[in-house]
């Protein structure tokens, strides 16, 4: 019944984490941060996008709803991407926009991981009926092609602002979560610590609260992640095909017009490839955070250093001469 | 082969579920979808709008439950109701239509993937600590993280707008009348190859990541170094020990992958405006044609179950934990 699904070592890193005082977790966080290469990446990025975010006003000093009678204009000094088809330019436009996809990307990581974290310690702490039954939504909602149903669910909702897109995404995208934490919660089931805290007479919340949340922070963590990436994609994907409100500043409805009034046949480059590559870049910093926390939590994955290669080469001839010398007497 | 039946009957329920949310979802939704059409269309006469109601299956004097009955009665016999949009079109008919493109489209490519994916995956980890090691992963991460329908553009701004190499609209030349003689067969191709393209360099990372990071344990494992102690050739330890049993996990991932390469396809479609399933489903949404988008949720839903059931039945095949599991 069960989808198998491939963790990258995720349980692994997390059994060991016991919490052995903060400031050293947070010692150890900043440091992987500055020693492996792709969080680096992806924490500059996202610093980035984050500094845009909060300040708009100090990048860009046109109003991005602007409209003006300039309409597709190439780039130019007065407007850096040009303006698009009502005049605007498209350069307040990315910047502006910056907000709207990230508000969409944490809220909807933060919700998605709070609905998994309900559903699936729930259906693993409670068992029985609530088990299968829960466990059951989660399968349907895994297998069935989420953004058709998200395309679906939002046409029944015309001119949809941000606030529902967040919703929906949410509604459609925690099943995949609550699994992995079902099983990290069902693994946890019979431990001591647990066993100890239901003898000692703890309620069920303070259990799952205080005793179980605890273990699966990095497991949580790298839900948020993935489903913020998710949020980028899913969200732009849907504001570029023009569902939701058309009229919203943002990276994905930007595109929209775009395609709408065929930029790329006329030679309107800028207005394309600079939103789509915000979209990327954004992407690829939840994405490079994600992988890099991967690594630190699994050494299995973590690339060799030069001198670990020579070493285990070593090593392996070394294996291999003594096994000829063994097959040899 | 009871995994097997557990694992039908389990699509059977979620084939269930699935026509049960397309039937009650108009219905718990804010607003009317009758008076969503009507206000999208001018002129209504009384009779069209019952004609509407009744494409929409929406009658008003049955109670909810013997409209639920109904609903899956006439499912079940293939009746998927009369198009809005299209001039009163079978939804089935246009269906039909469009489900050889995306098929093609996306079947092929997702084979594709999944075969280059799945070798660039295990050569990666086999040389890991190379240099094509350190530079892939970080590669295909970003990959990972490309929307699909920008990846379509900018091939087509390469492609098409600057270079003028390769078509960028619909499926065949305008004016081609679809037929199986050779010449046509060509051009289908032609057009897809950006398309394909597009999905492809989209969803190939996701393979190659699984891979390597699972062939890089299989690695360690104790039967790789028992064949190495044995002195079998590297190539056969690679390909026979570590890759055929990392590929497992690969397989079973493709559930997920492939809602991700459908959702994937969809807006490819939209982009090259090509005739398939996922391109008619935004056109259904744009005309407020809720038979049509509930038939091809219907049917997309069909085709993605169909496809994992079948990719637990080679698991099945290939891996005998999975059958005595569960």
């Amino acid at each position: 019944m069960a989808i198998p699904v491939t963790t990258t070592g995720l349980p692994e890193a997390t059994a060991g984490v016991s919490a052995p005082g903060r400031r050293s977790a947070l010692n150890r966080v900043t440091k992987a941060i500055r020693t492996n290469r792709k969080a680096t990446i992806g924490v500059v990025l996202m610093a980035i996008f984050i500094f845009v975010a909060l300040f708009p006003g100090l990048l860009a000093h046109q109003d991005p709803n602007l409209v003006t009678t300039h309409v597709f204009t190439h780039p130019s000094a007065a407007h850096w991407l040009g303006t698009d088809n009502l005049g605007r330019d498209v350069y307040a436009q990315v910047i502006d926009g910056t907000r709207n996809v990230l508000v969409l990307a944490l809220a909807v990581g933060l919700l998605t991981t709070v609905v998994a974290m309900l559903i699936g310690v729930a259906a693993a702490y409670l068992g029985g009926v609530w088990d299968s039954v829960l466990n059951f939504v989660t399968d349907v909602l895994l297998v069935i092609p989420l953004f058709p149903l998200l395309i679906i669910v939002a046409a029944y909702l015309p001119g949809a602002g941000n606030n529902v897109l967040i919703l929906v995404l949410t509604f459609t995208g925690w099943s995949y979560t609550a699994r992995q934490l079902r099983s990290q919660a069902q693994s946890l089931r019979n431990r001591d610590f647990l066993l100890a805290a239901r003898v000692r007479g703890e309620r069920s919340l303070y259990i799952i609260v205080v005793e179980i949340l605890p273990t699966m922070t990095s497991l949580l963590l790298a839900s948020f992640l993935n489903n913020a990436l998710y949020a980028v994609l899913a969200g732009s994907g849907l504001q570029f095909i023009g569902i939701g409100n058309t009229n919203n500043v943002s990276w994905g409805t930007t595109l929209y017009w775009a395609q709408q009034n065929n930029a790329l046949g006329t030679g309107l480059y800028a207005w394309v490839i600079v939103p789509g590559a915000c979209i990327a870049l954004l992407g690829a910093a939840f994405a490079f955070i994600n992988y890099a926390f991967d690594e630190i939590g699994n050494p299995a994955l973590r690339p060799l250093t030069a001198a670990k290669v020579r070493k285990a080469a070593e090593a392996s001839t070394k294996r291999r001469l003594t096994s000829h010398g063994a097959r040899a007497s | 082969m009871r995994f097997i039946i557990r694992r039908a009957g389990f699509f059977l329920l979620t084939l269930f579920a699935a026509l049960s949310l397309n039937f009650f979802l108009p219905r718990i939704m804010p607003g009317n979808p009758i008076n969503n059409i009507i206000s999208k269309l001018h002129n209504v006469t009384p009779a069209q709008e019952q004609a509407i109601e009744h494409a929409l299956g929406i009658n008003n004097t049955a109670s909810i439950w013997q409209q639920y009955l109904t609903y899956l009665g006439n499912t079940a016999q293939g009746k998927l109701g009369l198009s809005v949009g299209l001039g009163g079109e079978p939804v089935s008919q246009a269906i039909r239509a469009a489900l050889p493109y995306t098929l093609g489209l996306v079947g092929i490519t997702t084979i594709l993937a999944f075969i280059i994916g799945t070798a660039i995956g295990a050569i990666a980890a086999w040389r890991r600590g190379s240099r094509l090691d350190s530079a892939l992963p970080p590669l295909f991460v970003f990959t990972t993280a490309i929307p699909f329908f920008w990846v379509g553009m900018m091939l087509i701004l390469i492609f098409s707008s600057v270079l003028g190499v390769l078509p960028s609209y619909g499926a065949f030349p305008l004016g081609a009348v679809p037929s199986f003689s050779l010449s046509f067969i060509g051009q289908v191709a032609q057009y897809a190859i950006l398309p394909a393209l597009t999905l492809l360099i989209t969803s190939i990372g996701g393979w190659v990541l699984t891979m390597r990071n699972t062939m890089v344990t299989t690695l360690t494992e104790d039967y790789v170094r028992m064949a190495r102690a044995k002195g079998l050739p590297p190539s056969k330890i690679m390909v026979g020990y570590a890759a055929r049993n990392a590929i497992l996990p690969n397989l079973t991932g493709f559930a997920m992958s492939l809602g991700f390469v459908v959702s994937g396809a969809v807006l490819v479609e939209y982009v090259f405006n090509y005739p398939g399933l996922g391109n008619l489903l935004l056109s259904a949404v744009n005309n407020v044609d809720y038979p049509l988008m509930q038939g091809l949720f219907l049917i997309i839903t069909v085709a993605v179950l169909v496809a994992i059931l079948l990719s637990d039945i080679a698991t099945a095949i290939l891996d005998p934990r999975t059958r005595t599991a569960s």
